[in-house]
């Protein structure tokens, strides 16, 4: 058995000094800069734009852009840019939402049965892998289908519903893993109960992965909103939301491709910008 | 000391190696010179963060991307190694240099068979596929493998650790190699089967002359295989000399601290308190002015904080990297050696007791007997020591004293009350009483929450006090095993090991506990760090009157801390009985075999005992005697046909052998003229 | 090995079941009665009553679980209620045409995938890694409906090579079954890329840091050799399974690429029937998507452990 350091290891990073590494790493820096500014505009978007997003609707249809509208107008004469610069906060509202129920629900699960095992871990484990067999779009569609709403919130809560499971099986691997150490068995022999373990010995320890999870979930929940607005489900024209957008024009996609193609780059942007900052908070966990 | 250059098998001159660690070079090797002969053994000795692995792995030019040469040569057989690169590096590893290291299993590809991984090492040289093959065959039978055609046809993980480590030993002497390099190639592995891998690489050396260099941290080993030895510290080269003159009379502090924490010759903790080495080893690149020893060096002064010392010659081939090298010998100690340790009362009735102790596990449709028949007591202050290899049942034996798991035949009592058997049905009292020490400091502390914090919560769990009288006991506790206010405040990450290791133990003592089992609390600790840890639980033991149930497969150790010593093979017991009498004999013939497996420092002695065959495994014990497989005195059929019953061979000591100890001691007191069977 | 494989199905045999029990529970979510959302809130009770009777919605639950699971079992899957046809007449057509894109997409992805994650594995914290790396996962991250409205925008609207919709005239040929099936696959190949390749670049570094290939190494092997010898077989065991779980998705996930390029696959079968309402086939569709995925994933865990040794030979003693 080769004998640890005599010094504390000089591998382990600081929490400082992770903080550092981040900021200092470029795609992380580039990523958080264009998620900040879609914020922004989730919050202020009003003031932003330059038109009403949604009402004003006094301009020429169907104009390809402009210098007056660079994005140029819908069929119904709205201005497209206003309506992309505000069509943010959907999205923002709902996808953190739908992670952090399926984060919170995923954690408990994870914990439990990763920590007592036994035939409730068999079990929740068969369903979580029943559940896994299935496509994200699929399930939601089924769910959206049977509960027969279209209201957002629903959509919050099915797709934070249809993350716990994926999140579970990620905190249960990471439970199991710490759940062999000794410090694990020392609390134990000292007369500890299971909850105090699971919650104040194991949870500390396994919150680097679930932040891990949390900030990847986002960017897949990003999607997930996405999609389903752009199948009709969820959030509901005249919302300016981009997808909702796309839902609306993408069959007119030729000619009137400016209607489709800026709000699609819209979410291209705030999704890949999510996943390099998820991605530099992975690189530095690690 | 300088031979013209082809008649030495390895010169290295003024190595200095560095590794860029985010951003910063940090000095590993400092200047290391040294030589071997042709056909010499020379082993490098040195504790963790010393450089030691990495001198092997600059010698066969491996290091790490973050590492670079930055100074001085290596030269071996005549070529210039560090510069080389491509082809002329490739043929030099193909044919010139070998390296062996630890953790076989790791180092042999999963994925193929072994015959094809044996087969590359000598097509790599361009012998035809045909004749590879069967060069193959007589590699693994050089190493004393029986049956190499079919071991060629199996895959790594079929095989034992001792046999992954004859296999790679094979694929490293195929090329008959220039150097030798072997990186504790040992480590890890059972006593008896190290011995033999020992063995086998001794004999092998003799037979076709081969340069070893030998690197481990265990002094044992190296006195067993060496003809010299090179002691390193923070990456320099601090003695060097013949193995008997270190060992004998070292001239360097480093080298004298060393050995004196090491328990040797039979010492016991009656006879005395460990030396103990201040403060902890450098980190690996750690910046150091003047003499690397002298922030930890009792004879140091300014001189030599300001000029470090070169190797200075102290005797024939011998030097020591000292300014005071005379004064070595005379190194005042650390630690006090006296220590008044009551005796142990065993007239009342034993503190923790168990009869025919027995657990059987299930494993995938097999029975697996982890331990059986076990009946031992363990008397109210001292320590019983748990001998045994892997297999032998000893971790099973503290998890069923502990509750862990509950025993499937017997039960444990305490202070003449059975025990539940599961810790969840047990008392508070009862909890508080058995508590546990593990192995790896580094798992054993939770990373994420403070020492205070950690202290203060077995005080309320295991003591049930809170509050002002908390603080206070958890200042008395910190006190008794030495750890500051600042480490008070720090979290696990901060610590080094030894310092992990004392708050552990001092968990385990929140509650006044009455036995306290240590499963190999000192085998992750560097030598240094392990004489100031069992210092403490000697120290404990005096004033709290605790027992011990002390696992470790360190048989010093063992010797030097127990007052009665448990012998386990294969899940029964062997043999218990005081320490003294357990190890000077008679003793079973297992133990036997086991002490003159382990390599100590004095060497001499004992005559090595080969053990044949492998540990036979739990799922199917053999029959009778399970030790008759093995056993170089069986005495014939009756040790197959019947288990011999543990009895009182002498007064206190228990032997389970057919042999009778008059029998035994006549056959071992002899000189040692007895062969294997 | 036998052990292994029989313990592989049995647990596939028993999600599945789980499965069904949950699209069953799911699609009984439905507040009301079927009758009452096929026919409308003006419909009158006696006619929501009698089409009740007619699919045999007023019978307890269990009964009609058995029942329906009983007759997948048997291969009837019921009656398809917006299109007045059995379920496996609409669904068998869809589902082929879903196995044509998806092998069409496999057979670019994978190899692309494996191909980029190996050289990202091999040149680790060079900028051809950070490059492939943040390429690979930004891309992946995209929407699929993103991705794929940029490939039409490029590709059909700009430059005019590939046709907008996947739909062909009967009888076409395989050559113009795959022109209008290139831009979905193109567009499926750009999301799955980033998580191959991750898989795939992660077992190359780990394989590249492990001892047997420092033994490699140090035998006097060259870097090709021992990354043909012995990196890649260990380096590319794993991503296997990652490979399996994406074939999954290729069959039924596609509910928004099938959307837009009006491709009629599952996905656009399962969207088309829950805007109907058409719960048999839209629970039949599920189900299927689920034992297709569960199918793959078995065969790609007995190819696992038919490839590694630790699993075929069990320790011998």
């Amino acid at each position: 058995m080769a004998p640890t350091p005599g010094r504390p290891s000089e591998a382990r990073v600081a929490r400082g000094e992770r903080a550092r590494l981040l900021v200092r790493t470029p795609s992380v820096l580039i990523g958080a800069a264009v998620v900040g500014f879609w914020i922004v505009c989730a919050l202020f978007g009003e003031w932003i734009a330059p038109h009403d997003p949604v009402f004003d609707n006094t301009f020429p249809f169907s104009e390809p852009p402009t210098r007056d509208h660079p994005f140029g107008t819908d069929t119904n004469g709205r201005d497209v840019f206003s309506r992309v610069i505000v069509g943010s906060r959907d999205v923002l509202l709902v996808a953190p939402a739908a992670t952090l129920l399926g984060t919170v629900l995923g954690t408990a699960l994870g914990l439990v049965t990763g920590y007592f095992r036994g035939a409730v871990d068999d079990i929740l484990s068969r369903i979580v892998d029943a559940v896994l067999a299935l496509p994200l779009i699929v399930i939601a569609v089924l769910i959206v289908t049977a509960v027969d709403s279209r209201s957002t919130w629903v959509v919050t809560v099915i797709i934070g519903v249809v993350f716990t499971p994926l999140i579970a099986r990620t905190v249960r691997a990471a439970v199991l893993t710490e759940a062999q150490l000794d410090y694990i068995e020392a609390a134990r022999l000292r007369g500890e109960g299971s909850m105090y373990v699971m919650l104040k010995e194991v949870l500390p320890n396994v919150m680097p992965p679930i932040i891990v999870e949390f900030t990847v979930r986002l960017g897949y929940a990003i999607f997930a909103v996405a999609t389903l607005t752009f199948l009709g489900f969820g959030i509901q024209p005249p919302s300016p939301d981009w997808a909702a957008q796309i839902n609306e024009y993408w069959n007119l996609i030729d000619p009137y491709w400016w209607m489709v193609a800026f709000p699609a780059l819209a979410i291209a942007s705030l999704v890949v910008c999510v996943n390099l900052v998820a991605d530099g908070i992975r690189e530095v966990y690690e | 000391m300088t031979a013209a250059p082809t008649t030495t098998a390895l010169s290295v001159r003024d190595l200095d190696v560095v590794y860029r660690v985010r951003g910063h070079d940090r000095q590993v090797l400092r200047g290391v010179t040294l030589e071997i002969a042709p056909g010499e053994s020379y082993g490098l000795v040195g504790e963790s963060g010393c450089g030691k692995s990495t001198a092997a792995l600059a010698i066969v030019q491996y290091l790490p991307p973050n590492g670079r040469v930055t100074g001085g040569a290596i030269t071996v057989a005549g070529q210039d190694v560090v510069g080389m690169r491509g082809r002329s590096l490739r043929r030099y590893r193909a044919g010139t240099v070998s390296m062996v290291y630890q953790n076989p299993g790791a180092a042999l590809n999963p994925a193929l068979r072994i015959g094809r991984q044996v087969v590359e090492a000598f097509t790599i040289r361009g012998v035809p596929r045909g004749e590879a093959a069967a060069r193959a065959r007589d590699a693994l039978a050089l190493v004393q493998i029986a049956d190499p055609g079919s071991v060629l046809e199996r895959y790594p993980h079929q095989l034992s650790g001792g046999m992954q480590q004859r296999v790679v030993i094979a694929m490293a002497l195929a090329k008959n190699p220039e150097l030798l390099i072997l990186d504790e190639p040992t480590t890890g592995l059972d006593a008896t089967v190290e011995a033999e891998v020992l063995d086998l690489v001794a004999g092998l050396q003799r037979e076709l002359h081969t340069t070893v260099l030998f690197i481990s941290h265990n002094l044992g080993v190296i006195a067993k295989m060496c003809s010299r030895v090179g002691v390193l510290y923070a990456g320099r080269l601090v003695e060097e000399g013949p193995v008997e003159t270190v060992l004998e009379d070292p001239r360097h502090p480093y080298t004298v601290g060393l050995l004196r924490c090491i328990p040797r010759g039979g010492v016991r903790k009656d006879h005395g308190r460990l030396d103990t080495i201040p403060g902890s080893p450098p980190s690996l690149g750690d910046e150091i002015s003047g003499c690397v020893f002298t922030a930890r060096c009792a004879l140091a002064d300014d001189r030599c904080r300001v000029e470090e010392p070169p190797l200075i010659a102290v005797g024939a081939a011998h030097e020591s990297r000292c300014w005071y090298h005379e004064r070595a010998p005379d190194l005042p100690r650390a630690e006090a050696v006296d220590v008044a340790l009551p005796a142990v009362d065993r007239s009342g009735d034993p503190l923790v007791e168990c009869e025919d102790l027995g657990k059987i596990f299930q494993q995938r449709g097999h029975e697996v007997h982890a331990l059986s028949g076990v009946s031992a007591a363990v008397w109210p202050g001292e320590t019983l020591g748990l001998v045994g290899e892997s297999g032998s049942g000893k971790t099973t034996f503290a998890r069923l004293l502990l509750g862990i798991v509950p025993p499937t035949t017997g039960a444990v009592q305490l202070d003449g009350r059975e025990l539940a058997p599961r810790y969840r049905k047990r008392s508070r009292e009862d909890i508080r009483a058995l508590q546990i020490v593990f192995q790896n400091p580094d798992s054993a502390l939770n990373r994420r929450h403070g020492v205070r914090r950690i202290l203060l919560r077995s005080l309320r769990k295991l003591a049930g006090v809170s509050g002002a009288e908390a603080e206070r006991r958890l200042a008395d506790l910190a006190s008794r095993v030495r750890i500051t206010e600042r480490t008070l405040t720090q979290k696990p990450v901060q610590l080094s090991g030894g310092l992990k290791q004392r708050v552990a133990i001092a968990r385990a003592f929140a509650g006044d506990p009455r036995l306290v089992v240590c499963d190999e609390p000192t085998s992750a600790l560097d030598v240094s760090v392990q004489a100031a840890i069992l210092n403490l639980l000697v120290e404990l033991q005096a004033e709290k009157r605790v027992a011990y149930l002390f696992i470790s497969h360190d048989l010093g150790v063992v010797r030097y801390i127990s007052d009665r010593i448990a012998v386990l093979y294969l899940g029964r017991l062997q043999e218990l009985g005081p320490a003294e009498v357990v190890f000077e004999g008679p003793h079973h013939p297992y133990t036997e075999a086991l002490l003159s497996a382990v390599p100590t420092i004095d060497g001499g002695g004992r005559e090595r005992i080969k053990l044949e065959g492998e540990i036979p495994s739990a799922a199917s014990p053999p029959s009778g005697c399970v030790f008759h497989t093995r056993c170089p005195r069986k005495l014939g059929p009756i040790c197959e046909l019947e288990e011999p019953p543990l009895v009182e061979a002498e007064p206190a000591h228990f032997m389970r052998c057919h042999i009778p100890i008059d029998e035994l001691r006549r056959l071992q007191s002899k000189e040692p003229q007895e062969t294997p069977a | 090995m036998t052990r292994y494989v029989l313990k592989r199905i049995g647990l596939a045999v028993i999600t599945l079941a789980v499965l069904s029990l949950i699209v069953f529970a799911i699609a009984q979510l439905l507040p009301g009665d079927v009758g009452r959302a096929i026919l409308g809130p003006f419909a009158t009770e006696e006619s929501v009553a009698a089409l009740n009777r007619e699919l045999g919605a007023d019978r307890p639950i269990v009964v009609q679980y058995l029942d329906w699971a009983g007759g997948i079992l048997t291969g009837d899957l019921g009656m398809s209620l917006g299109r007045q046809a059995p379920v496996w007449e609409v669904l068998e057509p869809a589902l082929v045409n879903s196995m044509k894109l998806a092998v069409l997409a496999f057979l670019i992805t994978v190899p692309a995938g494996i191909l980029g994650g190996v050289v990202a594995g091999l040149r680790a914290g060079r900028p051809t890694d950070r490059t492939i790396t943040v390429a690979g996962l930004s891309l992946s991250s995209m929407p699929d409906f993103v991705t794929g409205i940029f490939l039409i925008l490029v590709f059909s609207i700009w430059l005019g090579w590939l046709p907008v919709t996947a739909q062909w005239e009967d009888g076409a040929g395989p050559a113009t079954q795959v022109k209008h099936l290139l831009l979905p696959a193109l567009t499926l190949t750009i999301v799955l890329f980033g998580y191959i390749a991750r898989v795939a670049r992660a077992g190359i570094v780990e394989a590249l840091n492990a001892d047997y290939t420092r033994t490699a190494y140090l035998k006097g092997l060259g870097s090709n050799q021992v990354v043909r010898r012995h990196v890649l077989r260990n380096a590319l065991l794993p991503t296997i399974a990652v490979v399996a779980t994406q074939v999954g998705y290729l069959v039924g996930g596609l509910v928004a690429i099938e959307v837009l390029f009006n491709y009629q696959g599952i996905g656009l079968l399962i969207y088309n029937a829950s805007q109907q309402k058409d719960f048999p086939l839209l629970t039949a569709g599920v189900l299927v998507v689920g034992i297709v995925y569960l199918t793959v994933t078995l065969v790609a865990d007995i190819l696992y452990g038919a490839l590694n040794p630790r699993i075929r030979f069990v320790r011998a003693e």
